[in-house]
């Protein structure tokens, strides 16, 4: 296992493997990614950008795919927004 | 607003997997002036994905070489969000593309088929490939116990891979019966290569249970799947896990082919020997004209370059080994194509569109997608339709509609920047409809 990069999932810092995509910071926090029009909370679900279920805010950028987008270091994931 | 950056190339190629690959790097070779773009952050597509703790396959890295050491421009994070008669718009993370192109080669690939099932939206439901993609983007999964579900080769080659990765595969359930796999496997050995292939996967995933004509009937859990109700040999059982991996083989991704006006025949793209569409200065390689796996997707992607830098010659050279690599298509087809009982895992309540939450028992009332689209929302989402449209066309029968622009989910700045340009918008077939308001 190569280095890893501390990111924030919600405020809380969580550790990742270098070259992780923000859809699995979200996993590894334990975390959802987005609750649905129904009040469901969603995870990452295709995870090759084509279901739009990971969507994330990232340093304060809203609707991202978190499957689609690299962790780095201090980056700000808010979920289920 | 973001900066609009203008390009002009003799090739463009959109999709960065092993066709897309292939169809730039002979473009290149061939001394036209080439640009690929992909959406993904790194190129390979999904069957050449970058894995975080493995080295990539010689194949892909001796294609990346190749590719580096010709002429073409690699866009990557480049996401296509309309087309034009000779331009492409793209956006990136910072910035908006309008690519002139006088030739196009869409290598767009494929993505997984998914069906509704009660519990399919529980976290940690995923696709079969999803799993593997997830788990090469840096998820754990030692130890966690995996049910894999779905049809098609993928569920062996994943089961494989979690296996490789410390996650217990507690079984593979193919929707299949065993002896089509069994004809499959038979058909196989007439591929080039394939054979091989096989045996090792067999060798990879000895010990771990196949059940053939078997499905998942429900994923049953409270914040996450906690276990998973299977339909097997008629028969209902429960099997606790951690994930459900569920894929119900491939859906090519026609979306932009379609949008340029090229004719599909049974869902793929048509083409013709030098892989061109029925739009004169279109082509297509790979998985949207026939799910043939990757050394098709590689002989088709050289085909369509070497046509569209005007060396017919050279892809003539290769029709033989296409023609070879083809004959796995039809066999793919009729071993995993799905049984009517599928059309029964929904329930009423099952959510058919992920996006909108649009139930199953809401769509019955209508007769096509259209109707179902205006009426309930079903595939008005972000994802635009690509997981919920293909469900609707096996479950009732409806074809979709063609897309409209902008084709994917875009920055409002990198719809100002094309609009303001104007180009694009001259150059469509069709006359220009304001995009859809609400993307999200």
């Amino acid at each position: 296992m190569g280095d890893t990069i501390i990111v924030r999932v919600n405020g809380k810092p969580v550790s990742v493997p270098k070259g992780s995509t923000v859809a699995i910071a979200v996993l590894i926090a334990g975390a959802t990614s987005r609750i649905s029009v129904a009040g469901e909370p969603r995870a990452p679900f295709c995870g090759t950008g084509s279901c739009f279920e990971c969507r994330v805010a990232i340093d304060g950028r809203l609707h991202r795919r978190g499957c689609q987008v690299l962790c780095e270091a201090e980056m700000e994931i808010t979920s289920n927004g | 607003m973001d900066n609009l950056t203008r390009l002009s190339f003799d090739v463009a190629v959109i999709g960065a997997g092993p066709a897309g690959i292939a169809a730039a790097t002979v473009a290149g070779e061939s001394g036209a002036a080439t640009v690929l773009l992909d959406d993904n952050p790194a190129i390979g597509g999904q069957i050449w994905r970058g894995d975080l703790l493995a080295e990539n396959n010689k194949e892909k890295t001796q294609w990346v070489e190749r590719l580096k050491n010709s002429s073409a421009k690699l866009i990557p994070g480049a996401q296509v969000f309309h087309l034009g008669a000779e331009t492409v718009a793209a956006e990136t993370d910072d910035a908006v593309f309008q690519i002139e192109y006088r030739r196009l080669i869409l290598a767009t690939g494929a993505r997984e088929f998914f069906l509704p099932f009660p519990g399919w939206t529980l976290p940690n439901v995923v696709g079969a490939g999803s799993l593997q993609a997830l788990i090469k983007a840096g998820l754990p999964v030692s130890g966690k116990r995996v049910v894999i579900a779905g049809a098609g080769p993928l569920l062996f080659t994943v089961a494989d891979f979690v296996r490789a990765r410390g996650g217990i595969v507690l079984g593979i359930c193919e929707q299949t019966s065993w002896n089509k796999l069994a004809l499959f496997a038979w058909e196989l050995s007439r591929v080039p290569g394939k054979i091989q292939d096989a045996l090792r996967l067999r060798h990879g995933i000895r010990g771990i249970p196949l059940w053939t004509d078997c499905w998942p009937l429900a994923a049953i859990g409270g914040e996450h799947v906690e276990a998973v109700r299977l339909s097997r040999d008629g028969r209902v059982c429960e099997i606790d896990c951690d994930y459900l991996a569920c894929g119900f083989h491939l859906v090519p991704n026609t979306e932009l082919a379609v949008f340029m006006g090229c004719q599909l025949r049974g869902g793929f793209v048509e083409v013709d020997e030098h892989q061109r569409t029925t739009i004169r200065n279109v082509h297509c390689a790979g998985e949207p004209t026939g799910i043939g796996g990757v050394e098709l997707a590689l002989v088709e992607g050289q085909v369509a370059g070497y046509a569209a830098s005007g060396r017919e010659d050279a892809a003539r050279q290769l029709f033989r080994q296409r023609a070879a690599h083809r004959r796995v298509v039809k066999p793919l087809r009729r071993a995993f194509c799905l049984r009517p009982e599928l059309k029964s895992m929904a329930q009423p309540e099952t959510f058919v569109c992920r996006c909108e939450d649009v139930p199953l028992k809401s769509l019955c009332e209508h007769n096509s997608w259209r109707a179902a689209k205006l009426q309930t929302r079903c595939g008005m989402g972000a994802c635009q339709g690509r997981v919920c449209g293909p469900a609707a066309e096996f479950l009732f029968g409806w074809k979709m509609d063609s897309p409209r622009p902008p084709i994917f989910p875009v920055r409002c700045s990198s719809l100002a920047a094309i609009s303001e340009d104007g180009a694009l918008v001259e150059q469509k077939r069709k006359p220009a409809k304001p995009p859809e308001a609400v993307l999200f």
